[in-house]
């Protein structure tokens, strides 16, 4: 479980994260939503360690990143896994190379060993045909389940996706959504998906956290973001038709 | 104020560069390509530059000769003495930081906006360790390049000198032999060693602490020449006088 206990984060003069508290539970995909600048990967990125918050801690199942030495921040670094929005896959590698890259740099494993796992992830990633291919060779939605393969081979206990759909078209978002979810719980981890595609938040947000202007404006799940009378929720989750006339057939069917 | 800042980081960065080592077994790998990449593909232009800079110092040296009362040898010694102490060190220590310097940084530049380095530190690697420090052993074989410099430009201005009229094949060699100087050739690898440390780290600094896109990437790449340039020249001066003054 990860829990942030009022973070503050600024950047100059600039305010972002304006003491923002949640959990995030095992097992289910947590989506951090909002506008563009209202400091999601900000969040995303303190979550991560790569910027210390100013105020407040956030903890990894009981261990406060803040408190932890050096190593310890290195070793609870190796149980995160991320998948970053424009994949940061290494391109001088291949796929199996990008996989392989963290059991390469972390573990005693025997080359066949690492192979044989590199085989496991990348089977259940559906890719197993693209092994020798360079990043440079494959479509945008192989690179992202390059990369959940690689944030998962180290069978990570915290998952982090900064809008893992950005640059997909809606039919692969659908598959690199569910295959988040299903690893979520077949991982049993904590997921944290940073993303502005309302497709997500429909398909997997079991917790979905509504950030704005740096603090956070709503909680709640993919069934009560229908029902919620907050104002800025309602005008960001109803700002395309779409999902205006969802929320009408939504309203007629409950009447 | 900046430039204060970003010297002060860059020495901060080489701190890190040294934490943390990646495993060897991954390392060796990183520094056989850097080898490859920083040293071996750049011989080709140094030779060829190389050859035809001897071949023009021995003409202008022979051609700003035309006293008869001075000796033809010392065309042969003026040849020998630019390249070793100027020519090969430095001049190609500043093309190599237009070479070698722009591939450094528009590299980690692109990693750098592509997130790759983020990647790395979100793995909990030494990124400054994994991308800077093999290209530093790399650039310790860079002295051999310049050695190979040295004896091509050296030979094209015998080539130039012999095969021009300007002078025999004797006086060339007398001249190259004239006075010759060991702690010269000590002096030459000395700031040929500098100069490969700062080519390694200047260009690495702007790559990795850049922060924007595509355009930056190729800014980046800009300010880390002028600055690589600016920096050798600094240095040379001063390890001249320090060395031979």
């Amino acid at each position: 479980m990860i829990e942030v206990n009022d973070i503050h984060k600024s950047f100059g003069d600039s305010h972002v994260l304006k003491g923002i508290t949640a959990t995030f539970e095992k097992g289910k995909t947590n989506l951090v939503i909002g506008q563009s600048g209202s400091g999601k990967t900000v969040f995303l990125k303190c979550l991560l360690g790569l910027f210390t918050p100013e105020k407040g801690y956030i903890s990894y199942d009981g261990k406060i990143y803040s408190k932890l030495s050096d190593d310890e921040k290195r070793n609870l670094r190796q149980e995160m896994g991320m998948v970053f929005q424009g994949s940061a896959l290494f391109d001088s590698m291949t796929v199996a190379g990008n996989v392989q890259f963290p059991l390469e740099m972390f573990t005693k494993q025997s080359k066949s060993e690492m192979e044989h796992r590199v085989d496991d992830v990348l089977k259940r990633v559906n890719l197993i045909d693209a092994h020798h291919k360079f990043p440079s060779e494959i479509s945008g939605g192989m690179q992202k389940r390059v990369a959940i393969a690689r944030a998962i081979v180290m069978n990570p206990k915290y998952l982090f996706c900064d809008e893992p759909n950005s640059g997909l078209d809606p039919k692969t978002a659908i598959v690199i959504d569910d295959l988040i979810k299903e690893i979520t719980e077949e991982y049993d981890i904590v997921t944290v998906i940073n993303t502005h595609d309302m497709n997500s938040v429909m398909q997997i947000g079991e917790k979905i956290l509504f950030l704005k202007n740096g603090f956070k404006e709503w909680e709640g799940t993919k069934h009560e973001i229908f029902k919620t009378d907050n104002e800025a929720v309602t005008s960001f989750v109803y700002s395309s038709d779409l999902f205006k006339k969802v929320r009408q057939m939504y309203i007629e069917e409950r009447n | 104020m900046i430039h204060l800042s970003q010297i002060g980081s860059y020495f901060l960065m080489l701190r890190e560069v040294f934490k943390k080592p990646t495993k060897w077994r991954i390392m060796k790998t990183l520094i056989l390509k850097e080898i490859d990449e920083l040293v071996y593909s750049s011989l080709g232009i140094i030779i060829f530059i190389s050859f035809f800079i001897g071949a023009v110092v021995t003409i202008q040296t022979a051609l700003n000769l035309s006293n008869p009362l001075i000796p033809k040898n010392l065309i042969g010694f003026a040849t020998r003495q630019s390249v070793i102490l100027e020519f090969a060190p430095t001049f190609v220590s500043i093309i190599m930081a237009g070479k070698v310097g722009s591939y450094i940084t528009s590299s980690i530049g692109t990693m750098r906006v592509t997130e790759q380095i983020d990647a790395l530190e979100v793995m909990g690697v030494n990124a400054l360790n994994y991308l800077v420090f093999p290209k530093i052993i790399a650039m310790l074989f860079y002295p051999f390049a310049i050695a190979i410099s040295m004896y091509v430009g050296i030979f094209g201005g015998w080539l130039a000198g012999v095969f021009g009229g300007f002078l025999t094949s004797a006086d060339f060699i007398t001249g190259l032999t004239l006075d010759f100087i060991p702690f010269h050739i000590a002096y030459a690898f000395i700031k040929t060693l500098i100069f490969a440390m700062i080519i390694a780290t200047v260009p690495s600094f702007h790559g990795f602490y850049m922060k924007g896109g595509a355009l930056e990437v190729g800014k980046a790449s800009t300010t880390s020449f002028v600055w690589t340039s600016v920096v050798i020249i600094i240095l040379n001066y001063i390890l001249t006088q320090l060395l031979l003054g």
